[in-house]
């Protein structure tokens, strides 16, 4: 059984961007331990000598020219945004 | 009898004939949403003034080729529509009620004069195969609304179904059309990696992500396609390869056909009744002229953990963009700016959404990358090569597309694991890039819908609506409707 100790969640959500609760420490800890065990399965397998698979298709890089072009205007980038000011996204201060 | 229960084609001769205008199929939609969608629950908005404008244009301006003229469709929420609430079944985007733009299917929708009626349930960011977790609510299955309507394409599947819509579009990453067409007994089809563009899909996992159709029958299913697919240079992975004519191949003959039937995809977990369902479609095969042997996918049992990892690893990484900067909802508590994206993301994201980002994020970090993610990554080489050998000597693998029909609301939820085991036989087919369809093929003792999977080679689409639509035209399993009440 491949235990993910409190430890790890924490370190994990924090690279991950989540805040999370004490008592969902506890739960990842135990769910993702029990799918990683579950995942462990694949050591079943030798692989040494297999090439890993990132995208099924045989393509290659596909490259476009360097143009510029209208795409989204100003004011239509930032109709979404939660917040805005003077044109631009507005963010909490980065800087302590 | 509903306008619905017509094919494309006949709806087309009917609008061609003055039979009837687009407004009485705008009419047939939401007629029938007002009638039925307070049990079923499929749809998280409707565009019904947009809907009905666009109707009365269409009408004006009469009927000019195009191929879905005027024809209602429904759209799985994690396709962006210009203007019309895009939400991925998440609060995160419970205010995106203003997209910038059409995702490429729309544009080529709305190019073939189709009408977009509304926005279809899901699960959350298409993570999950029972519609659960949605973080709105849980499409029902309108055969027995006890049940789930399968996922993560709920809504899509319990649209068509309950004869609300036309068709929908879905979206597959590990099942997520095939297994709710077969939970709610419609057609749904999982093109071929590439086959269709993804600009406007909202990403899960972009190795495995793609758009197709669902509909009532196989011949409507190869019109739709037929107008979704094509290359997208806004889509770098979409391939650029002729779009054939896939109505021309549905001749009904399969006479000479091969057909593997793997081992694997009868064993374990699957049901009596799924299993007979499955050697009953097989015989009819027989009868009309196709041959089947048994084969084997020998890597299929570590399909289910390889799938997880890899589509959560990518999934971390895609939804990396839910920072509540540029849209969606922001925490209104963040002090500071990494305050912001972890509060907004805790808060917009549900617990099955978190839960894969951890596992993504947990299979790339440094010290584990090489023991899980690349390890997967090898193994899907593996699985991939069984299909490459199968379809060496045969045409179409065929098998259930679920273990099991629809299972009850609540059932599977508290424990990932047996949820994941759900897409055991759907899976694999989208670690493979190649195509994959659920087609009726019974129905279990309790009334409820069996799918029959067919899988073709890599582009070879024609062939497996032919193998598809031979089977249908065959048997009467189609044409069976859920009983919800009203004129369906």
């Amino acid at each position: 059984m491949a235990e993910i100790s409190k430890e790890q969640v924490k370190h994990v959500a924090n690279l991950a961007r989540l805040a999370v609760t004490e008592e969902e420490v506890e739960k990842f800890s135990e769910q993702l331990g029990s799918i990683i065990t579950f995942a462990e399965q694949l050591n079943e397998l030798d692989t040494d000598n297999v090439e890993p698979t990132t995208h099924v298709l045989d393509l290659k890089n596909v490259m476009r020219k360097d143009e510029s072009k209208q795409w989204l205007t100003q004011e239509e980038a930032l109709k979404n945004a939660p917040d805005k000011k003077d044109g631009q996204f507005r963010v909490p201060s980065i800087l302590e | 009898m509903s306008l619905f229960d017509h094919s494309i084609s006949e709806l087309q001769q009917k609008l061609h004939n003055k039979e009837i205008t687009v407004s009485d199929l705008v009419d047939t939609s939401y007629k029938r949403i007002s009638e039925v969608d307070d049990k079923v629950k499929a749809f998280l908005t409707l565009n019904e003034e947009a809907a009905r404008a666009q109707a009365k244009a269409l009408e004006e301006s009469g009927q000019a080729g195009e191929a879905l003229f005027g024809l209602p469709a429904g759209i799985k929420d994690n396709i962006v529509t210009k203007g019309l609430r895009t939400t991925c079944g998440s609060q995160f985007l419970s205010n995106f009620n203003d997209p910038l733009y059409d995702a490429t299917v729309i544009q080529k929708l709305n190019a073939a004069k189709s009408i977009t009626v509304g926005k279809l349930n899901m699960d959350e960011f298409a993570m999950g195969s029972s519609n659960e977790n949605s973080s709105y609510f849980t499409t029902r299955n309108p055969w027995n609304t006890e049940h789930v309507p399968g996922g993560s394409s709920g809504g899509s599947g319990a649209a068509v179904a309950s004869g609300q819509v036309l068709f929908a579009l879905g979206s597959d990453t590990g099942g997520s059309i095939r297994q709710p067409a077969a939970f709610c007994g419609v057609v749904g089809l999982k093109p071929t990696y590439g086959r269709v563009s993804r600009f406007g899909l909202v990403a899960f996992a972009s190795s495995l992500d793609q758009i197709g159709p669902v509909t009532r029958t196989v011949e409507d299913n190869a019109r739709v396609l037929e107008i979704i697919s094509g290359h997208d240079k806004m889509d770098s992975t979409s391939a650029n390869i002729d779009v054939p004519k896939y109505t021309e191949s549905l001749t009904g003959d399969v006479k000479g056909l091969k057909i593997a039937v793997p081992k694997e995809y009868l064993g374990e977990g699957v049901t009596e009744e799924v299993r007979n369902a499955v050697l009953e479609a097989l015989k009819k095969y027989e009868a009309l002229g196709a041959e089947w042997e048994e084969v084997s996918l020998p890597h299929s049992k570590y399909a289910v953990a390889t799938y997880y990892l890899l589509s959560s690893s990518e999934a971390s990484a895609n939804l990396a963009r839910f920072d509540g900067v540029r849209y969606g909802v922001r925490s209104p508590e963040a002090k500071n700016m990494i305050e912001m994206f972890k509060l907004s993301r805790s808060q917009g994201f549900g617990e099955e959404v978190k839960r894969r980002i951890m596992l993504g994020t947990f299979a790339l970090s440094s010290g584990y990358y090489d023991a899980y993610y690349k390890k997967a990554q090898k193994v899907r080489t593996l699985i991939k090569q069984d299909f490459d050998n199968v379809f060496e000597k045969y045409d179409i693998i065929l098998g259930p597309t679920t273990p099991t029909p629809a299972f009850k609301v609540g059932e599977k939820i508290a424990d990932p694991l047996t949820m994941y085991a759900n897409d055991i036989l759907t899976i694999p087919v989208n670690l493979a890039g190649v195509p994959g369809i659920s087609i009726p093929c019974g129905f279990s003792s309790e009334g409820l819908p069996i799918g029959l999977q067919l899988i073709g080679k890599h582009f070879d689409e024609g062939t497996v609506y032919r193998a598809a639509h031979a089977f249908e035209q065959a048997t009467d399993h189609h044409k069976k409707k859920p009983t919800l009440g009203g004129a369906n």
